[in-house]
């Protein structure tokens, strides 16, 4: 980052700070490079708003969600221990994910395993600032009237029931918000969950996310608005199958909301 | 006399046949492993309620939704009437309840007006099933028994619901006589219509017709009572148990499996003597991973197997079916009730145990390809009317596959050690997890 430096929780608590929030990366955020573009601009409305945050960086690890998807729960429980370990180990209280499943997986199955936390997506601590003043979108902000449309992740919207945030967040720039014709609890999937992600797809007639781009291009977006770095790699791939990528681009929330107020400097 | 011995036999005939099965569905569920579902009452009704009885989840699509709510409401506030016909048959009365007035007349008025609302609700789904092409009702699992089954129950609601108005449309005539027995009583808003049908006959043929679709519409319900316990059509019933019974979690949720957390954390514990005894358990049962077979699975899962009335609703809305993958969430349900049938077939007929027959769910029923082809997209889960969850099912298959049987697509076997290795499930070394801080 040029012109912050992200601090790692070990380093905080070595100068004797405590960080008010712990932000949990994520694989994908932080090895994919398409997703550590919505791992920055995540940081940046952090730093922006003056929230005093912190990264595990190298203590971090999988949570385990795909392992336990695809029926290794010895491998998930392992995970998780060793993540519980580091998380109270540092007495983490509040954590916010940039990622769906470890927010699923951090609020819903690590507490039985001895891990509770208060558990935030970044879609949720973004509307959050925005409502508390913290966070505006600038007078020149790019998506004013854009048409966007936003693509709930499963593990968000289904599994946690959250359809709200994303919205309200995505309603502060001023654009013009479309809905799919299934969307919220009949949302189709993008097509990476259950560990699909990290393998061929079954035998079939067509990819799951060359289907949901059919239904973004039913409604002739600018933008898809994701909030999950998985459906943000099915449904770019989708776009460009579609050979869209020129008139539809695909970004997260937080990237959408850093660059709305203008918190990238110009390059 | 007679008529009433004869009535009165079958009714225990029927009721007899009908908690024989019952017991032996009881047995099966209860042959799956347990789970508590017994907490939090309050909440649990409350979901009953919304659910089964409210039928919300139902109108998510709203011409089978409210179609089915006419049938539902006609079914229950119909079956009011049962009592009066089992009085009327066991001690020979004719409209035992007439002495109700007003209320009797508006009783009477509102079964007519939802026979006749059920009746049309059925031409409806009759016509949707075969007449339309509704791509959940032509899936591959449909095909023999299952669509005749839904056939059947719609065609024999349809006779049932008109015998029940030809009978009142008979009594009409015969009240209007004066033929001995037939007291003046009740209103008739839909048969009025259905006289003409009949007002031809002699006295005696206006009686016949009376008494013939009134015997034909109780031997009807006795004979639908026993039916719908081998049929789809059981959730009628385990509607309501099976939302009272409802994972109350957060949906994303999946449970931590218990066996597992004891092994961890007697791996996790510095204090923990790895050459110990292991502590004598409760329960002598090796402990399996997963679910290979029906049994396997817990109570719940078997209890889901038995509700389900095949609507597809979870395939239609499952995104690897969609795209023509091979699993469909109805049939995992249809294939676990066949299992689970079979099993119990084979216990009773072995004098109550059950000692394996060489064959599994998994494997001889479901594919791993079908197991392989789910997204956990929690689609299905959200779209059962009557909350079953099929991908619950999926996953503690993927359990068993990879825990027991150690089988899993190579990729998958690459992600499993990655996160093992690498603490990631692409290749990274875990100590660059946090090298994009420094990237600008």
């Amino acid at each position: 980052m040029s012109t912050f430096q992200v601090p790692t929780l070990a380093d905080m608590i070595a100068q004797g700070k405590a960080p008010e929030v712990l932000f949990w990366v994520g694989c994908a955020g932080s090895f994919d490079d398409r997703a550590k573009r919505i791992t920055k601009a995540i940081a940046r409305i952090l730093h922006h708003c003056e929230v005093p945050f912190a990264v595990l960086g190298a203590e971090e690890s999988c949570t385990g969600d795909p392992a336990k998807r695809a029926g290794n729960e010895f491998l998930f429980q392992m995970q998780a221990a060793q993540n519980i370990a580091v998380l109270n180990g540092y007495e983490v209280q509040r954590i916010v994910t940039g990622c769906p499943h470890c927010f699923n997986v951090i609020k819903n199955e690590y507490p039985e395993l001895g891990g509770t936390y208060e558990v935030m997506h970044h879609t949720q601590f973004i509307r959050d600032l925005i409502g508390q003043g913290r966070l505006k979108v600038a007078d020149g902000n790019p998506f004013k009237g854009r048409r966007i449309t936003f693509h709930d992740p499963c593990y968000l919207g289904r599994g946690n029931g959250e359809y709200a945030a994303p919205r309200d967040v995505l309603s502060s720039l001023d654009a013009e918000l479309v809905e799919m014709k299934r969307c919220k609890q009949n949302g189709l999937c993008c097509g990476a969950g259950g560990a699909q992600m990290f393998k061929e797809a079954e035998k079939g007639n067509r990819e799951v996310n060359h289907k949901r781009t059919d239904d973004v291009l039913q409604v002739k977006p600018n933008v898809v608005a994701t909030g999950c770095p998985f459906c943000n790699t099915m449904m770019t791939d989708g776009v460009k199958h579609a050979e869209q990528e020129g008139q539809i681009d695909v970004k997260d929330i937080a990237e959408l909301i850093a660059e709305a107020a203008d918190l990238f400097p110009s390059n | 006399m007679i008529a009433q011995l004869i009535f009165a036999a079958c009714v225990v005939a029927g009721a007899t046949l009908f908690a024989r099965r019952i017991r032996f569905i009881r047995k099966n569920i209860l042959m799956g492993q347990r789970v508590d579902r017994f907490d939090r009452p309050i909440d649990r009704w409350k979901v009953m309620a919304r659910v089964a009885l409210g039928q919300g989840k139902m109108v998510a699509r709203p011409v089978a939704g409210i179609m089915h709510i006419l049938i539902y409401v006609g079914f229950v506030v119909i079956n009011i009437e049962l009592l009066e016909i089992l009085i009327d048959g066991l001690f020979g009365t004719h409209r035992a309840f007439a002495g109700l007035g007003g209320l009797y007349d508006f009783l009477i008025a509102t079964f007519e007006v939802l026979a006749a609302l059920v009746l049309l609700a059925c031409v409806v789904f009759f016509v949707r099933r075969n007449g339309m092409a509704i791509a959940r009702f032509r899936s591959q699992e449909m095909g023999g028994w299952p669509t005749l089954d839904a056939n059947l129950i719609l065609v024999a609601e349809v006779f049932l619901m008109f015998a029940f108005l030809s009978m009142n449309a008979a009594d009409v005539i015969a009240q209007g006589r004066g033929i001995d027995h037939y007291i003046v009583a009740g209103s008739f808003p839909v048969s009025q219509f259905l006289v003409p049908l009949y007002e031809g006959l002699t006295d005696a043929g206006v009686v016949a017709v009376e008494r013939g679709m009134w015997w034909f519409h109780i031997l009807g319900i006795l004979s639908f009572l026993v039916y719908v316990t081998y049929s789809k059509h059981f959730h009628i019933l385990l509607a309501f148990p099976n939302t009272y019974y409802s994972d109350l979690t957060q949906q994303g949720a999946m449970d931590n499996m218990a066996a597992v957390k004891k092994e961890v954390d007697l791996m996790m514990d510095p204090n923990a003597d790895p050459y110990a005894a292991p502590a004598p358990e409760a329960d002598a049962v090796p402990a399996k991973f997963g679910a290979k077979d029906a049994t396997d699975l817990s109570w719940k899962q078997l209890m889901e197997a038995y509700t389900c009335t095949e609507c597809g609703r979870c395939t239609s809305e499952c995104p690897a079916n969609q795209t023509g993958k091979l699993l469909s969430p109805r049939k995992i349900m249809m294939d676990l009730r066949d299992r689970i049938e079979e099993i119990g077939k084979q216990r009773d007929a072995s004098g109550g145990t059950w000692n394996g027959d060489g064959k599994a769910l998994l494997g001889s029923y479901i594919s791993e390809e079908e197991l392989w082809a789910c997204t956990s997209c929690q689609a299905c889960v959200q779209a059962c009317p009557v909350n079953i969850s099929p991908m619950g099912i999926v996953l503690d298959m993927r359990r068993s596959l990879i825990m027991e049987d150690s089988k899993s697509p190579e990729s998958i076997t690459s992600m499993f050690n990655n996160i093992e290795n690498n603490g990631a499930p692409w290749a990274f070394p875990a100590a660059s997890r946090g090298d994009w801080i420094q990237e600008s």
